[in-house]
């Protein structure tokens, strides 16, 4: 078996910015893997020109994005097409390649940047039948900008993420019609201009606070059954769009010694961007759903810092941890524990996000005294940042975060 | 009216559910000149689409019925001819387990049953042993029964190596064929289809959940076909870590009720229900009845809790007034009725064939022994060595279920192309993982291309 310096699992926007950094480092022996047959992750079929500003210096299309990401790896290479099936402790991954079949490799360090994906109509449990012309954004992307198709004819797009406005996007793009965007909350879950651009610049009927009840159809998707207000109706539609509610795709994961938080869903990580097993590294959406690929891009550069370093024999053991947790309404936090003494706190690191709409004050505390704390109100699917620098370096003895309702 | 087949055909088989698949390829091996019509865009698109994938030794169905005759025969048979037609057994066995002290007082009675059907290693284990082997159970246990031989199979690709090998002994295939009505001139029937008509002299009528309406073409139906459905959880491949054999309650009157077993392909199937419906075209999913499914599983399995739901499914199973099978040959009409296979059809499917064998020998004529042409299908099952795990196998297409490009093709092709994106997926498992196609369907698409008669969009 083969044991390179690092492995890097997953060529998109965090992969790829950690392999280029290390190469910047003058570490070598980095193998970049890639189960698609093209780099460069989810931005490869999102059309929209909204990526690039802050690594790039100017808005590009995804595509585009994709292209040029894959660019600052052209002297590293990534090994395409090959499928990580499982890793092992201490950095040995089993991966198959078209070639060769199944091998085993392993890295001194490994770097997890395997992305994240939308929850399918299935694990939302929507009732209904199950017709032909149900997908998620991510597919929809694929059919109209990779293989320049149109799955179907007039939507319904449930959620209201910014990516659902994304979907909006890809299907005015594709000239698919579309009959609705649903919300089941009372207000839209993206920024609120998202909205008025659904309304008047798309002309989408955005209704909020309406539930999709059930999907109709035979072989094909013939209407969804909405409850608004207490009464319900059908709308015709050949094509439902499920938006949103992305999840870390963890599945490998799951099935290894890796310890996997419930509340991001991603495995847990300290501020060196370790997981529980100290020769994995994590960065990206794989952390938590849901970041810009600008985002999991400056991770991905900062936990090559943290790789090298590792590889250097800098990095403290991760013996002396304090172990964060995001008690309601939190939904999430992360780092999910940090290791002694305190140093190294990156300001991309702990980062919150809530459960419901809440009103309150959300704190940061160390050794049993408020170090820093603000009034907000605060919504779902937003980042809550916490300012890290705010904790005292060195040893300390809790560290806390909460968010105080009222 | 014009003949769809200009060939007159010895035997025609109405419906190309798993027990019309069975029978097709036995009579096919018999020597017969067979055609297996089918109305959806390919074969299981009926009542054998959605089970619980289980290879029943029968030791609970009703002593000295047909049914009982059938799963034992069919049960001995699939055992036989697995490895030839290269279809997987997941070796789990069966674990009954009572909850409460009234179910625990059946046990007994469960054991004693299968005794007397012959399944005679089936014995009564406490509730330390149960515990000892299922460990992620519920410590409110009280005991159980274990079935050594209750295993795990491929529901689609078993009728699917059927269907190859009965077409490689000159059988024919029609789908999305209707049959709409039929006259017997005392030689032979003309099946009526909307596209033409169709010369067999004898036909078998195992149209499933369609069976007592195609039984009208012969004669009054003698059963009434009482649609029941069944909604199936899938769960996430780390969850099957967490049962060894397939989990199943004690039975009550109505049903055999919801049961855990591990699938092939490595998931955790939670299910079925049992409602019955009148609605024979529709099988919908309701979340309120998968809330509680998932409910009852997690009470079962606390561990559940924290594992992903990757599909949900559900199917319609042709129940009729009575309990048994009905299997009958009309000796004047040429005519044989094989309906009501409600819910042990998977495995009963080669046993019935080999029943209806018996009945046309008795009535219509001797078959054949032909030496056998064996038609090995693609293996499924994670248990067995998959296509991606060998060199050259192109590229990977579904991420999930770990697809090639390689096999994707292969079922566009061959003796029996896909139908329909159904059918796609039952013969390879693209996009049937806990994406749902989120990375794959769109690629899968472009694959299938104009190949499949009609351009699947997403998948649910």
């Amino acid at each position: 078996m083969k044991r390179h310096d690092v492995l890097i699992l997953g060529a998109g926007p965090a992969g790829i910015s950690c392999a280029a950094r290390l190469a910047e480092l003058g570490i070598r022996d980095v193998v970049l893997i890639e189960r698609e047959a093209d780099a460069g992750g989810v931005p490869r079929h999102c059309g929209h020109i909204a990526f690039g500003l802050r690594e790039f210096h100017r808005l590009m299309s995804g595509p585009a994005y994709a292209r040029q990401l894959t660019q600052m790896v052209a002297q590293i290479g990534v090994r395409r097409r090959t499928t990580v099936t499982a890793i092992a402790p201490g950095g040995e991954v089993d991966i198959v390649d078209p070639e060769s079949g199944p091998s085993r490799i392993a890295g001194r360090a490994v770097l997890l940047a395997l992305g994240l994906r939308e929850t399918p109509r299935s694990t939302r449990l929507i009732s209904g039948d199950r017709p032909r012309g149900v997908t998620t954004t991510g597919a929809l992307q694929q059919f109209v900008y990779l293989q320049h198709r149109k799955p179907f004819e007039r939507a319904v797009v449930i959620g209201s993420e910014l990516v659902a406005f994304s979907a909006l996007l890809t299907l005015r793009h594709a000239g698919i019609g579309c009959a609705a965007m649903i919300e089941a909350a009372p207000r839209i879950t993206a920024r609120k201009p998202a909205d008025w651009l659904a309304r008047l610049v798309l002309g989408v009927s955005v209704l909020t606070g309406t539930r999709l009840v059930a999907i109709h159809g035979g072989s094909k998707v013939e209407a969804v059954e909405i409850e608004q207000r207490g009464g319900r109706r059908r709308i015709e539609c050949d094509g439902v769009v499920f938006a949103g509610e992305f999840r870390p795709e963890t599945a490998i994961l799951a099935m290894s010694h890796l310890a996997l938080d419930p509340g991001t869903r991603g495995p847990m990580i300290d501020q060196y961007w370790r997981a529980s097993d100290p020769a994995y590294f994590v960065a990206g959406n794989l952390l938590r759903p849901v970041e810009t690929a600008g985002v999991a891009f400056a991770e991905g550069r900062i936990a090559a810092d943290s790789i090298a370093a590792s590889l250097a024999g800098r990095l403290p053991a991760p013996q002396r941890m304090i172990a964060l947790s995001a008690a309601a309404p939190l939904k999430y936090l992360y780092p999910q524990r940090l290791a002694l003494p305190l140093a190294g706190l990156s300001p991309l690191l702990m980062k919150a996000r809530i459960q419901h709409p809440a009103r309150g004050r959300l704190r940061l505390s160390a050794n049993g005294r408020e170090v820093w704390g603000r009034a907000m109100t605060a919504l779902p699917e937003r980042r809550l940042s916490i300012p890290i620098s705010r904790l005292p370096q060195g040893e300390v003895d809790d560290i806390a975060v909460d968010f105080i309702e009222g | 009216m014009t003949a769809l087949t200009t060939r007159r055909f010895d035997l025609a088989v109405i419906g190309a559910g798993v027990v019309g698949c069975a029978i097709f390829r036995r009579f096919a091996l018999g020597g017969l000149k067979c055609l297996l019509i089918e109305r959806g865009p390919d074969i299981l698109s009926g009542v054998s689409k959605a089970n619980s994938a289980m290879l029943h030794t029968g030791f609970d169905a009703p002593p000295g019925s047909l049914e009982h005759a059938c799963i034992t025969a069919g049960y001995a048979e699939y055992r036989e001819i697995h490895e030839k037609l290269n279809l997987p057994i997941l070796e789990t066995g069966g674990l009954i387990v009572a909850w409460t002290a009234e179910e625990l007082a059946k046990l007994p009675g469960i054991v004693a049953k299968a005794h007397q059907n012959g399944v005679g290693d089936v014995y009564q284990v406490d509730r330390a042993e149960v515990l000892r082997r299922e460990p992620h159970l519920a410590g409110d246990a009280l005991g159980g029964v274990a079935i050594p031989g209750e295993h795990v199979i491929d529901p689609w690709s078993a009728p699917l190596a059927y269907v190859l090998q009965g077409i490689a002994h000159d059988g024919e295939v029609l789908r999305g064929v209707s049959v709409n009505g039929g006259e017997f001139d005392g030689e032979a029937w003309q099946l009526a289809t909307r596209n033409g008509l169709i010369e067999a002299r004898v036909v078998i009528n195992a149209a499933g959940l369609q069976g007592d309406i195609v039984e009208a073409i012969a004669r009054p139906s003698p059963f009434t076909i009482k649609p029941r459905k069944g909604q199936f959880v899938v769960f996430d491949k780390p969850a099957a870590r967490l049962i060894g054999a397939c989990i199943m309650p004690v039975p009550n009157e109505r049903t055999k009720g919801v049961m855990l077993a591990r699938t092939v392909f490595g998931n955790l199937l939670a299910g079925p229900t049992a409602e019955e419906q009148e609605d024979r075209d529709h099988e919908a999913v309701e979340q309120g009845q998968i809330e509680a499914l998932i409910a009852r599983a997690g009470r079962m399995l606390p561990d559940l809790a924290r594992e992903t739901v990757s599909a949900l499914y559900a199917g319609l199973r042709p129940a009729t007034e009575f309990r048994d099978y009905q299997m009958e040959a009309l000796a004047e009409r040429n005519w044989i009725t094989v309906g009501g296979i409600r819910s042990t059809g998977l495995t009963g499917s080669l046993g019935i064939a080999r029943h209806i064998a018996d009945l046309y020998a008795r009535h219509f004529g001797e078959l054949e022994e032909a030496t056998p042409i064996w038609t090995p299908v693609p293996n499924l099952a994670e248990h067995r060595p998959r296509r991606y795990q060998q060199p050259g196998y192109g590229e990977i297409v579904c991420h999930c279920e770990l697809v090639t490009r390689t096999e994707i093709e292969a079922a566009l092709g061959g003796a029996l192309p896909a139908g329909d994106i159904g059918g796609l997926k039952r013969r390879t498992r693209a996009m049937m993982g806990r994406c749902q196609g989120f990375y794959c369907s769109a690629q899968v698409t472009a694959i299938a291309g104009e190949r499949l008669a009609e351009l699947p969009g997403g998948s649910s």
